[in-house]
């Protein structure tokens, strides 16, 4: 058995990028099926075109249209494309400098094999036929292999390009300390496992591979009481993206008897406006079959019906 | 050697709001980067070094900004440094800025801090379910509402003493034109009638979410000599502690009063209350205006919430606090550290408009971030500080 525990995390998002009004063209172009280039003081012809002048730093204003025919400079085989890649297919990201352009354009070239790819070989836009305002609106570079492409339809009279939406996911693999493991595994027993620290003598739970206080991983093993005290709490009213229970719900530090740090959890089978500081609970757990090795094998917190504890006695833990 | 004295000489923000979206990452920065390097009579080109600060990266979606953003900024050929510290960002990324002059490396430094909060959602993004844990976190809201019960428990505050502030500072925002919100009629009785969200944090007791930029031009002695209004900066402090750490003081967290300790040594203050004119503190929720005075040493412990409900901290008060209409009414949160520091320099140079405090000579710019875990703080003065 490993002696940590770790689960798969996904965080992902559509962010809504405003793209201002330089790039704005540049991507209104794109939808047009033209390529817009900004140029720059010192004469250079430059596709996408930078937001501010490299010499001046004054927003660019002056725009081109280059040709979707260029010359490769430079190239690079991906022989083992990745999710969301210009293409599913092998393929080489080449440098292409467009006819009109005086800095090269980065791309990927649809071809099927490296022997298929040279620098200096003539090479053009290929458009998607349902064109939005992004940079994917370009399928691909191809090589040039007959006189004449053909032209992309009318200009759109739609209102130019402000937003672009880009989906960002992050998969990655969240791993508990060796502290943290000892913890979940606990729970999975149906142990509430704390440790204390051998310097400072706290016990924290979950425990720690550095006490906060002093930077000692905590050691000796200490099984915590299934009950302990309010120190503070939250109602949640508000809904939001992401969220995993249902509001209103009381989230509240419960300090376990036997604890010196209080942790986060749900109260419930009491109203949300009777949670009180100081108020005596017990943890509740759920049916054995569904735990795991997870803080939610306990359901919630609900009052023991003991009287609410001393201010003085969680008054430190604020 | 002691430090090289050295002076905010431009500010510049942008009219903060809910989404630019004319503006690109880039636009949005050069649009407080311009108003700044104008105010100091300066260009990028003269600029030595350019340092950028903003909250996680997730807000954006972009990791590392910085990269991209380097030639838009103008810093090509220059040195660029990004810093980190949470909502205190804007904070240490100003202190930092002004560390490169006083240290004697540059004479002349851009900072700017920013934050595009509607390229996505940061109640998503603070709240990202971490495997083998309660799913309980609600965002910032959720994470400070305990606390803020925990102060009222401990200072025995009347439970309205939020709605003064939020009132207060909602109000003070209408004077200035770049706060986000212009919310006209905010009443103390209006605020404890609107809804109460993360309970005892009512809708109208939080922060907006903002689109927004700061930028602040800092120079050094000889630089300063051409400005007719230097905002000279008195002292400097940062501090960090564990987010959680067993009996933690989470409502007034150690690092924050051996921050404000250190301020106030620096700046040769002994009484803030006396000595400080006018202060921008970090509000993201209107109770920790009294904990933060508190902490910051303003108030003993546990009274803060009467120099608050007394009018105290009221433009015409004895100590006005965030006359700009603070966190409250703009949250562009990379930022929003930084327009506390600039709103300060502001204020001692004399340059803060309609919500200037009249004769105001000594000021603190605050801000914190994380859970209440990093604090950055500055005094700025209208004169040379003394050695």
């Amino acid at each position: 058995m490993s002696r940590t525990l770790s689960a798969p995390v996904t965080v992902a998002f559509d962010y809504t990028r405003s793209t201002g009004p330089v790039l704005g063209r540049f991507l209104t172009g794109l939808r047009d099926g033209v390529l817009v280039a900004g140029r720059t003081s010192d004469g250079e012809v430059v596709v996408p075109p930078p937001e501010y002048d490299p010499v001046t730093h004054a927003a660019t204003t002056d725009f081109v249209e280059v040709s979707p025919t260029g010359t490769v400079v430079s190239w690079s085989w991906v022989a083992e494309p990745v999710a969301a890649q210009p293409f599913d297919r092998p393929f080489a990201f080449v440098l292409v400098l467009l006819d009109g352009a005086t800095k090269p354009f980065l791309h990927a070239l649809d071809v099927a094999s490296p022997d298929e790819v040279s620098t200096g070989m003539r090479v053009r836009v290929r458009w998607r036929a349902e064109r939005t305002g992004a940079i994917t609106d370009i399928e691909g570079f191809e090589p040039v292999t007959d006189p004449a492409p053909p032209a992309p339809g009318p200009r759109s009279t739609l209102d130019p390009v402000t937003g672009v939406v880009t989906p960002v996911a992050l998969d990655y693999t969240y791993a508990a300390s060796p502290e943290e493991s000892a913890f979940y595994r606990g729970l999975a027993e149906g142990r509430i496992l704390g440790q204390r620290c051998p310097t400072c003598a706290k016990v924290y739970v979950p425990p720690r591979s550095a006490c906060p206080a002093d930077g000692t991983p905590t050691t000796d093993e200490v099984e915590l009481s299934q009950t302990g005290t309010v120190t503070t709490f939250c109602i949640v009213n508000v809904p939001f993206l992401g969220q995993r229970i249902t509001p209103p719900y009381v989230s509240a530090y419960v300090l376990l008897d036997g604890a010196d740090i209080a942790f986060l959890h749900l109260i419930l089978d009491i109203p949300a406006d009777q949670v009180r500081m100081g108020m005596r609970v017990e943890a509740v757990w759920k049916p054995r079959e569904e735990w795991g090795t997870t803080i939610e094998n306990i359901s919630h917190f609900r009052p023991t019906g003991e009287p609410d504890a001393a201010y003085d006695t969680y008054s430190q833990h604020l | 050697m002691s430090k090289q004295p050295a002076a905010v000489i431009g500010v510049g923000q942008t009219h903060h709001r809910a989404k630019r979206d004319d503006v690109s990452m880039a636009g949005l920065c050069r649009e407080a980067m311009d108003r700044a390097l104008e105010d100091a009579g300066l260009t990028l080109d003269e600029i030595d070094a350019i340092v950028v600060g903003k909250a996680p990266d997730l807000f954006e979606g972009v990791m590392m900004p910085e990269l991209f953003l380097a030639e838009a900024l103008g810093a090509a050929g220059k040195p660029l440094l990004r810093v980190h510290t949470a909502g205190s960002v804007g904070g240490s990324t100003a202190i930092v800025a002004a560390s490169l002059v006083q240290a004697g490396v540059h004479k002349k430094v851009l900072t700017v801090a920013y934050e595009k909060q509607s390229e996505s959602n940061a109640m998503w993004a603070l709240s990202v379910p971490v495997p083998f844990n309660m799913p309980v976190h609600a965002g910032a809201g959720g994470y400070f509402a305990p606390h803020v019960r925990s102060y009222i428990r401990r200072s025995g505050a009347p439970t309205h003493v939020g709605a003064v502030v939020a009132a207060k500072d909602r109000t003070n925002a209408l004077r200035n034109p770049y706060a986000h919100l212009h919310n006209e009629g905010t009443t103390v009785e209006s605020v404890l009638a609107s809804q109460m969200l993360w309970d005892p944090i009512r809708y109208d007791e939080t922060c907006p979410s903002s689109d927004g930029a700061c930028a602040l031009v800092i120079v050094d002695e000889d630089v300063a000599a051409s400005s007719p209004n230097p905002a000279w900066i008195h002292g400097t402090a940062m501090r960090s502690e564990a987010t959680t750490a067993a009996e933690r003081d989470q409502v007034n967290p150690q690092a924050s009063r051996d921050a404000a300790a250190s301020l106030w040594k620096q700046a040769g203050i002994t009484s803030p209350i006396d000595e400080i004119d006018v202060a921008e503190i970090y509000v993201p929720f209107s109770w920790f205006e009294p904990m933060w005075l508190e902490s910051l040493g303003f108030a003993e412990e546990g009274t803060g919430w009467k120099l608050t409900e007394s009018g105290e901290t009221a433009m015409d008060g004895r100590l006005p606090v965030n006359c700009s209409g603070g966190v409250l009414s703009s949250n562009p949160i990379g930022a929003s550290g930084m327009l506390r520091f600039g709103e300060a320099a502001l204020q001692v140079r004399g340059a803060a408009g309609e919500h200037q405090v009249d004769g105001a000579r000594r000021a603190l710019g605050h801000a914190y971030g994380g859970g209440s875990q990093f604090f950055s703080m500055w005094v700025v003065g209208a004169e040379k500080p003394q050695h």
